[in-house]
């Protein structure tokens, strides 16, 4: 996928390095510029799951939108495997998935699946080889020819997932991606990812605004503190290291004890307050 | 009004023809109730009719203009019945109508792509397509006929028939223009970001995203359009004066509404069916595109 000219994906290097990386709304024109993110440094290795947790308006999704090059900072540079992310994104260095599932209506699940695929030119027959393969993933193999308005919200996101691991990315964005499902369905599409995690070695971005979800899913929590947006804290979960988490995990000591100190982390900074910018 | 009467047809398990039959079956009741029960000479306030007369020679039975239309168009040997004469006519002006649609779908879906690239010319051009609407079609038509007469490329002629289609263009892009632009613009931030993230060019984005997110609004647009062309078409050979359509042909019959009332009724029936036809025609087009009428259901 490498195209000449541009410098080659360096496995080697971190999956993301965000350097003092400030991104600031509204030059002056209303009621004053918002400072979303501030001087923030991240860095996330190869295969590493790293979640963003923090009150609305803390600019995670910020960062995650600089990182997946859908908006560029104010100040400070960040490389995703060594290359710029506009780079990045144009070598398809990454796939994404956001609170919405995002699917194409007119399009079958498989169709969906295979989105990204079509776009960068993968030929037919491949393509609907790694649509099954992903489907089957998400355990939706029988619903490859429904449309998305004949599945449930969890279904949808589940579809979402898939086309986001299509091209078999080595960095995974994920932007509250369960954020509007139960409970229920949450707890087992958060099994669900780190099995596909586990089996694709992907690194992952991951925001979210519940501490359990951040927990269980991963290696190190950042959490960030809101106006101006910085991190507070890094808490190192690593629970299981590189496998596949299970239910039973929820019930671990060390789960609780992660809990507990996330939660203190969130709650050590400033506390929460309710603010106007939210960006998802 | 029209739900009650689609809940109706359901429960009744009629199909959909079968309520357009009933529709037209009530609109001659109707006539024939007014034609019954309404005064003779109509009704008038201040010398202004407001409602018609109702005598034979203004509103002929139903039926009489039924049995007219299989009767000889003239008194002269081997005339052909009038509804062969209508249908001809109404042919001929099927023809005009369908070019006509054709350049305005083109023109309006090329409008609309143009605004849809540059924002500069939604905001030049879209007043334009707005104004070009309000110029009278009477006003129009002798220019478009006199310009056209001066047109001769590579043997190609510039016929009489030409310019009344495009006039009727002229009326059928602009719902299109406007249809296609809110349909290419409907398009969540969610779904454009995503194929930003695909990394995916402005073109690429248009045929994958943005036209079939269109589909739902072009369809209501092209039959809006199918509609204003026949409307267009019938206009324009009045007022360029253009033989052999349905449009000529009700300005020439009026010409009989006393000696023969039932006759100057068989053409405006040719206009109506033609109307229907071509509407037909147009949702047929969207029976193939029926997948992109689906709507994603929030999760």
């Amino acid at each position: 996928m490498t195209t000449p000219g541009e410098p080659p994906t360096d496995q080697r290097a971190a999956a993301v390095e965000v350097r003092s990386v400030s991104r600031v709304f509204g030059s002056g024109r209303q009621a004053g510029p918002v400072v979303a993110l501030d001087e923030v440094d991240l860095t996330v290795a190869a295969g590493e799951f790293v979640s963003l947790i923090g009150p609305s308006g803390c600019g995670k999704s910020t960062l995650l939108r600089l990182v997946a090059d859908l908006d560029t900072p104010t100040a400070g540079s960040i490389t995703v495997f060594g290359r710029s992310p506009e780079q990045a994104r144009l070598a398809h260095d990454y796939g994404i998935a956001f609170q919405q599932a995002g699917l194409l209506p007119w399009r079958t699940v498989r169709a969906n699946v295979e989105l990204p695929l079509g776009l960068h030119g993968t030929g037919r027959a491949e393509r609907r080889a790694r649509a099954e393969h992903l489907l089957e993933l998400v355990g939706l193999a029988d619903f490859a020819d429904h449309f998305p308005d004949q599945l449930s919200g969890g279904m949808q996101q589940r579809v979402a997932i898939a086309r986001a691991f299509a091209e078999e990315p080595s960095l995974l964005l994920m932007d509250e991606p369960f954020g509007a499902l139960d409970e229920m369905t949450r707890e087992r599409l958060q099994v669900e990812l780190t099995r596909i995690c586990a089996q694709t070695r992907a690194a992952v971005v991951f925001v979210t605004h519940s501490i359990p979800e951040a927990v269980f899913l991963s290696d190190r929590v950042v959490v960030m503190s809101a106006r101006p947006g910085r991190i507070q804290q890094v808490v190192d979960v690593r629970l299981g290291a590189g496998a596949a988490r299970e239910d039973t995990l929820r019930q671990d000591g060390a789960y609780f004890d992660a809990v507990t100190e996330v939660r203190a982390a969130l709650h050590g900074g400033e506390p929460a307050r309710v603010v106007g910018v939210e960006n998802r | 009004m029209t739900a009650t009467m689609i809940r109706w047809s359901r429960a009744l398990r009629l199909p959909d023809a079968a309520l357009g039959l009933l529709g037209l079956l009530g609109l001659a009741l109707l006539w024939e109730l007014y034609k019954a029960l309404g005064p003779a000479d109509g009704w008038s306030i201040g010398g202004t009719r407001v409602l018609p007369r109702t005598t034979d020679l203004a509103m002929p039975h139903t039926w009489d203009v039924l049995i007219r239309l299989g009767e000889p168009l003239t008194a002269a040997p081997g005339a052909p019945p009038l509804w062969v004469a209508v249908a001809q006519a109404s042919l001929f002006s099927l023809g005009i109508a369908l070019a006509g649609w054709a350049i305005g779908v083109v023109v309006g879906f090329a409008l609309a792509v143009l605004m849809a690239r540059v924002r500069v010319a939604e905001n030049a051009v879209l007043p334009l397509v707005v104004l070009s609407q309000t110029v009278p079609l009477i006003a129009l038509a002798p220019v478009v006929r006199s310009w056209g007469s001066r047109i001769q490329v590579a043997g190609v002629t510039w016929e009489a028939w030409m310019s009344v289609a495009v006039i009727a263009s002229y009326l059928a892009f602009f719902p299109v223009a406007v249809g296609a632009l809110r349909g290419l613009q409907s398009p969540e931030t969610l779904h454009t970001e995503l194929m930003r993230a695909y990394g995916t060019g402005w073109w690429t984005t248009l045929v994958r995203l943005r036209l079939p997110a269109s589909v739902p609004y072009v369809l209501p647009a092209l039959r809006l359009a199918a509609a204003n062309a026949v409307v267009g078409t019938v206009v324009a050979e009045v007022s360029t004066g253009l033989p052999g359509g349905v449009g000529r042909m009700i300005l020439e019959f009026a010409n009989f509404a006393s000696s023969d009332p039932a006759r100057p009724w068989a053409p405006l029936m040719g206009a109506v069916a033609l109307g229907l036809l071509v509407a037909g025609l147009v949702g047929a087009l969207g029976l193939p595109l029926a997948r992109y009428r689906r709507t994603e259901v929030p999760a």
